[in-house]
């Protein structure tokens, strides 16, 4: 047991380290989320118009833009590990004394905090788009970027255990990225989507990390607040699972229940891979 | 007691047996040498022993513990030094000696005094805080070895410890070893392409097709291959070859355009087959035999012709240059 606890602290210890000397790496995750609030809060806020309950645009994104910076560095747990296994420091971990599954939480939890910097960083742009932050709010948001990033660790791990290059994976994130960010209700609302894409967006862990981030910043009224389509026909900006609302609580036990069932299959491929 | 003991040890990989029913046993404090060509079973043999690879069949304990049921106490008992880099290059050599020692749970005070003690003997103390992609081939190599004893272990192995430096960083890097071995009595179980490497050991295991085919101290192999070796080359080998084989007896081979042959007695052989000889001779040269010939005469193979892994050698080079 004792090679599990250590092999989780000191993996996620080493990924702490490496986040604050790499620097490029901080700046780079932060930019794609910025380029897409600026760019479509920008191009579309006109056109858009403002939801009801006086929330523009820009204020309906922000929140799954967070959940966007969370998604990209979690997801780079994946990347450490074929970076790890490419330049020959995973041989390093893996002769140590420290259990597989250790080894693999370790990565999902350094994962995560990392993400959490980030998605903490994130918060300080609040103001600028009109969202005004309360320590209840961070003490609500904390818990859910972390439960949602190593949800995504895990997605980034499994993905991670058997591929052997950097560019293979690479190719293999982009895949997964763009769906996994535009079908998750970040720059739409999910119930106004024709049938099939709501049932895609209803399997993606992400679209209910969004949700309770967007009801965290604004309010409960986020799930019960009403977007107009032409026609007058009106929808729920929220998420309805089998015709129920969703609160936070449900959203995050949901991306738990996805993280959790992603993390044992990540320690399961690993520990298969590498003996 | 040997601090290792391996019995009957096989590996199979699908159809091909890779490691085919090894037994040797490696005594403490002693170098010991394991070669053979690549694809012979040495890595899968190594990785057997340092719990990586689990056997197929048969057993093997380090430092008296079973390397199948013992798992992490043989990790803790062992110390690697990979082919391949295995340092973290966006972090210090400090960070990465850190990283090592709280993984196999070493105290704070011990780390501390054991990193200060190795750094300053491999001679990297004053750099201790620059980050390893600063570090030149040599420097990773030395601060590898460093880390990989931070946690005291009772048998290092070093698998082509040597590999792709320069012969100065060599000969360096082997005072240390040596050094390390007398001060701390330290095992080392070492591979190797160079030769003049292997004459460290003080046995020396030549293993061929996953089975062990020698087993003894350098010079005693040395004298198996039976005398000194005699190497011809003339304008006509064959005719070399066919006079030494059928006025004398002697088993020549053709290797490169020289016929090499082995004689017991050679400085007497040499001028009488001299006189003898009616063709042209171009050179002859006259030697005691090489740990070289023993591979030689031992696998068919010369170790030079080996691929010296270059994947492993391209991907350090590479590495060097783009990070």
């Amino acid at each position: 047991m004792s090679e599990t606890y250590r092999g989780i602290w000191v993996v996620a210890f080493r990924e702490l380290l490496r986040f604050v000397a790499d620097r490029s790496r901080m700046i780079s995750s932060f930019m794609f989320p910025l380029i897409f609030l600026v760019v479509f809060g920008a191009g579309f806020s006109r056109i858009v118009g403002r939801l009801e309950g006086d929330v523009n645009f820009i204020q309906f994104i922000y929140p799954g833009i967070i959940a966007m910076t969370v998604v990209m560095s979690s997801l780079f747990a994946g990347t450490s590990v074929v970076v790890d296994r490419e330049y020959g420091f995973l041989k390093e971990v893996l002769v140590a004394p420290l259990s597989r599954v250790g080894i693999i939480l370790g990565k999902a939890l350094g994962g995560s905090l990392t993400a959490l910097i980030q998605g903490t960083i994130m918060l300080a742009i609040a103001p600028l788009v009109g969202l005004s932050i309360s320590p209840l709010l961070v003490l609500q948001l904390l818990p859910t970027l972390l439960v949602l990033s190593l949800s995504l660790s895990g997605l980034g791990i499994l993905m991670a255990t058997r591929m052997r290059s950097q560019q293979g994976f690479q190719f293999l994130m982009q895949l997964m990225v763009f769906p996994l960010i535009f079908l998750s209700g970040v720059f739409f609302p999910v119930q106004g989507v024709p049938t099939w894409l709501q049932i895609v967006a209803k399997f993606n862990p992400l679209t209910y990390g969004v949700d309770a981030i967007r009801q965290i910043f604004l309010g409960p009224r986020a799930s019960g607040l009403v977007a107009e389509l032409p026609g007058n026909e009106t929808i729920s900006t929220g998420v309805i699972l089998f015709n129920h609302p969703m609160g936070i609580i449900e959203d995050v036990a949901v991306i738990g229940a996805i993280g959790a069932a992603l993390l044992l299959a990540g320690v399961w491929s690993f520990s298969r891979t590498e003996a | 007691m040997p601090i290792i003991e391996v019995d009957n040890l096989s590996k199979q990989f699908g159809e091909i047996k890779a490691v085919d029913g090894v037994s040797f046993k490696v005594e403490e404090g002693e170098v010991f040498g394991f070669l053979g060509p690549n694809g012979a079973g040495k890595t899968t043999t190594i990785n057997m022993l340092c719990t990586l690879l689990r056997p197929t069949s048969g057993q093997a304990r380090v430092a008296g513990l079973d390397v199948i049921k013992d798992k992490n106490d043989v990790r803790r008992a062992i110390g690697l030094v990979f082919q391949e880099t295995t340092l973290d290059d966006y972090l210090t050599a400090e960070q990465n000696i850190l990283f090592h020692a709280l993984a196999y749970a070493v105290p704070s005070e011990v780390r501390k005094q054991r990193t200060k003690e190795l750094l300053t003997l491999m001679e990297l103390w004053e750099r201790r805080k620059s980050k390893i992609r600063t570090y030149s081939g040599g420097m990773k190599r030395r601060l590898e070895i460093a880390r990989g004893l931070v946690h005291l272990p009772r048998v290092l192995f070093l698998d082509e410890p040597t590999l792709g430096l320069d012969p100065q960083t060599r000969n360096r890097i082997w005072d240390y070893i040596l050094d390390l071995r007398e001060k701390q009595g330290l095992t080392i179980f070492l591979t190797t392409h160079y030769m003049d490497e292997a004459e460290h050991s003080d046995r020396i295991a030549v293993i061929d097709h996953g089975k062990i085919v020698a087993l003894n101290t350098p010079d005693s192999l040395k004298d198996q291959v039976g005398g000194d070796v005699l190497t011809i080359s003339s304008d006509n080998n064959e005719l070399v070859e066919d006079e030494l084989r059928d006025k004398y007896g002697l088993v020549p081979e053709v290797n490169n355009g020289t016929v090499s042959v082995r004689v017991p007695g050679g400085e007497e052989f040499l001028p009488q087959f001299v006189r003898a000889y009616e063709g042209t001779l171009q050179s002859i040269g006259l030697r005691r035999p090489t740990l070289e010939d023993v591979f030689l005469h031992l696998t068919g193979r010369e170790i030079r012709d080996e691929k010296v892994d270059e994947r492993a050698l391209m991907r350090n080079a590479m590495r060097a240059r783009y990070r």
